[in-house]
């Protein structure tokens, strides 16, 4: 099988441990960190082109391409990570980990606990979005990237590169935000609750060491999952996508078998795959996350002097149908980054797919990302242009 | 450049914060960062304009400027620009407000109504002008809210606003020589100038 030429193609992810004893913010102490994370594209001589791409709640480290040619379905940003793409990997060393507490390989709940040798489990430490930051400095460092040219996420993944921006403000020149947030809404924060007491009330989830008992919380993780499938999508996209089509029975009068709608059939086969492949405390885990951040809070709960730190270049952008993270609230980002006096571009795209809309193609959006993408890189050429002139100069 | 660009770029000050409202594609915004090494930012609700405007590596806002300014704070632009929009929006009176709000200084550009040529027009044929400047017919137009130089005038005292500068100019394109105000331009303003340029502050 062969790719197309706009993909990355075959790529293997990459593993690496920290053996040093990693500080949690609540506290607590990891005794060691593994981090698997992949990478596209050629690192340059000055190690300037380093993009970090951030993932969101169901992410992990495979972001683009593929890990085998029987593949069905590439990495969760193929769309806009390959050559030629808007996260370009012709001008671009794009890095994508998998964060900590997630369940694709970097030290997490299902990993082992070595002071008991059994796994965390719920015992894992509750982990904030600073934390992933944190760690995502380590592997800064251990790639030998002094500077990020951009660190890129959307939803969660936005949060962690707004993070970036304050924690580190002399090692990201670009921050891009997509359908983010400042912090959560009540609203949303309810959504996630939700979820999670699907999870925990699964009876096969014995308080999150299900490991030990061979089981899976299957049914309420899918439950969880469609929750937040539903959340993701538009009420307008679903309706064009199934309408009230049936799939089996029908409605006459009499009818034998049950009716079921399409609608009903793709939630649950969504779920059914999820909830195989994901670990149900990685999912606590990360909507705990979620539901803690607010960006502002230890700058007395204002975002303007919170943003005053950052001296890196924005683009945010939002969605029209998104009303899980709103383009209002993108816009509460905006106008604190205005406040503090910081470069800011923000599109609102008019696209009907909902939260999903950021992973999914949009004639819109990939344009303006493409544009913004090619003047983060020129900047870069400019920059690499001026330390050469001055190396000639001296 | 058009001619009412050239006029107002002489009341920029090197390395201030300007905001500019309906940037179009940063043609002004760009000369202006290249030029004065402002710190620019541009309002724009056109998806072409927007994507321009990044290409060329400027900050741009999607926002509709009628619904309002809140999400900047007083004096925090030295100059605000609005620049061939004030007949397009739909309170021009409400925007100039919140420029002056927002900016310490504006600039306000726009074609004149008063305009001679657009008094003919209408004497003669009995019909809403249309030309090579104002393209549309009356009932599909971006330009709701058209005024002459006496009008803007007004509304200036109405409001308390002061008028530091004013300029008329025969034509938007055509040679330098085209665009410096000529003596009658200068008597008669709202007779024979095209379109007006003012600086103006609170």
């Amino acid at each position: 099988m062969t790719f197309k030429a706009d993909s990355v193609g075959l790529v293997t992810a990459k593993s690496v441990h920290f053996d040093a004893p990693f500080k949690v913010s609540c506290g607590r102490e990891l005794p060691s960190l593994d981090i698997v994370y992949e990478t596209y594209g050629k690192l340059n001589s000055d190690c300037s082109n380093a993009v970090l791409v951030c993932h969101a709640l169901s992410g992990d480290h495979h972001a683009a391409g593929y890990h085998s040619e029987s593949d069905k379905k590439p990495g969760w940003w193929d769309n806009y990570i390959g050559p030629g793409k808007a996260i370009d990997t012709d001008l671009f060393f794009v890095v994508s980990l998998n964060n900590i507490g997630g369940c694709g390989g970097s030290t997490g709940p299902s990993s082992i606990n070595p002071m008991t040798n059994e796994p965390w489990g719920p015992d894992f430490p509750v982990l904030r979005v600073r934390d992933w930051v944190e760690s995502q400095r380590l592997l800064t460092d251990y790639l030998g990237i002094g500077q990020w040219a951009a660190v890129i996420g959307g939803s969660l993944g936005g949060m962690q590169a707004m993070r970036w921006s304050l924690e580190y403000p002399d090692r990201i020149q670009h921050c891009v935000v997509i359908a983010s947030a400042l912090k959560l809404t009540a609203q949303n924060i309810a959504f996630n609750n939700t979820s999670r007491t699907a999870i925990s009330s699964d009876p096969d989830f014995h308080d999150g060491r299900y490991y030990q008992h061979a089981v899976i919380p299957k049914r309420g993780l899918a439950i969880a999952r469609m929750i937040g499938h539903i959340t993701y999508l538009s009420d307008g996209v679903m309706g064009e996508k199934f309408g009230r089509e049936l799939r089996s029975g029908s409605f006459d009068q009499g009818s034998e078998s049950a009716v079921e709608f399409q609608v009903e059939s793709y939630l649950h086969h969504q779920a059914d795959i999820f909830s195989q492949i994901f670990d149900a405390n990685t999912y606590m885990l990360m909507t705990k996350a979620l539901d803690y951040f607010d960006l502002a809070r230890e700058y007395n709960d204002n975002p303007v002097s919170a943003f005053r730190n950052a001296s890196c270049k924005f683009l945010v952008v939002s969605f029209s149908s998104d009303w899980r993270f709103s383009p209002q609230r993108s816009e509460d980002i905006v106008q604190a980054l205005i406040g503090a006096e910081r470069a800011v571009t923000y599109v609102e795209i008019d696209a009907p797919l909902g939260h999903d809309s950021f992973l999914l193609p949009v004639k819109r959006y990939n344009k303006v990302f493409t544009a913004y993408m090619r003047q983060v890189f020129n900047q870069l050429a400019c920059v690499a242009e001026k330390s050469e002139v001055n190396q000639h100069a001296s | 450049m058009r001619h009412d660009l050239i006029a107002l770029k002489q009341w920029i000050q090197p390395y201030s914060r300007v905001l500019d409202l309906g940037c179009g594609n940063g043609t002004l915004l760009k000369d202006l960062v290249d030029e004065k090494y402002i710190s620019g930012l541009g309002v724009e609700i056109d998806a072409e304009n927007i994507t321009a405007c990044v290409s060329k590596g400027l900050n741009v806002i999607e926002q509709d400027i009628d619904k309002g300014l809140s999400n900047f704070s007083d004096d925090s632009f030295d100059t605000v620009l609005l620049t061939q929009t004030l007949q397009a929006v739909r309170r021009p009176d409400f925007v100039l407000q919140e420029m002056l709000r927002v900016g310490k200084e504006c600039i306000i550009t726009f074609p004149n109504f008063g305009h001679w040529q657009v008094r003919w027009y209408l004497l003669l044929r009995g019909k809403m002008p249309v030309s090579k400047m104002m393209p549309y017919d009356w009932y599909d137009t971006p330009n709701i809210h058209f005024c002459t130089v006496k009008d803007f005038e007004n509304l200036c005292a109405e409001q308390g606003i002061k008028i530091m500068h004013r300029t008329v100019q025969m034509s938007l394109v055509g040679t330098e020589k085209d665009h410096r105000p000529k003596w009658y331009n200068k008597i008669w303003p709202n007779l024979f100038g095209a379109h007006a340029v003012y600086h103006v502050t609170r």
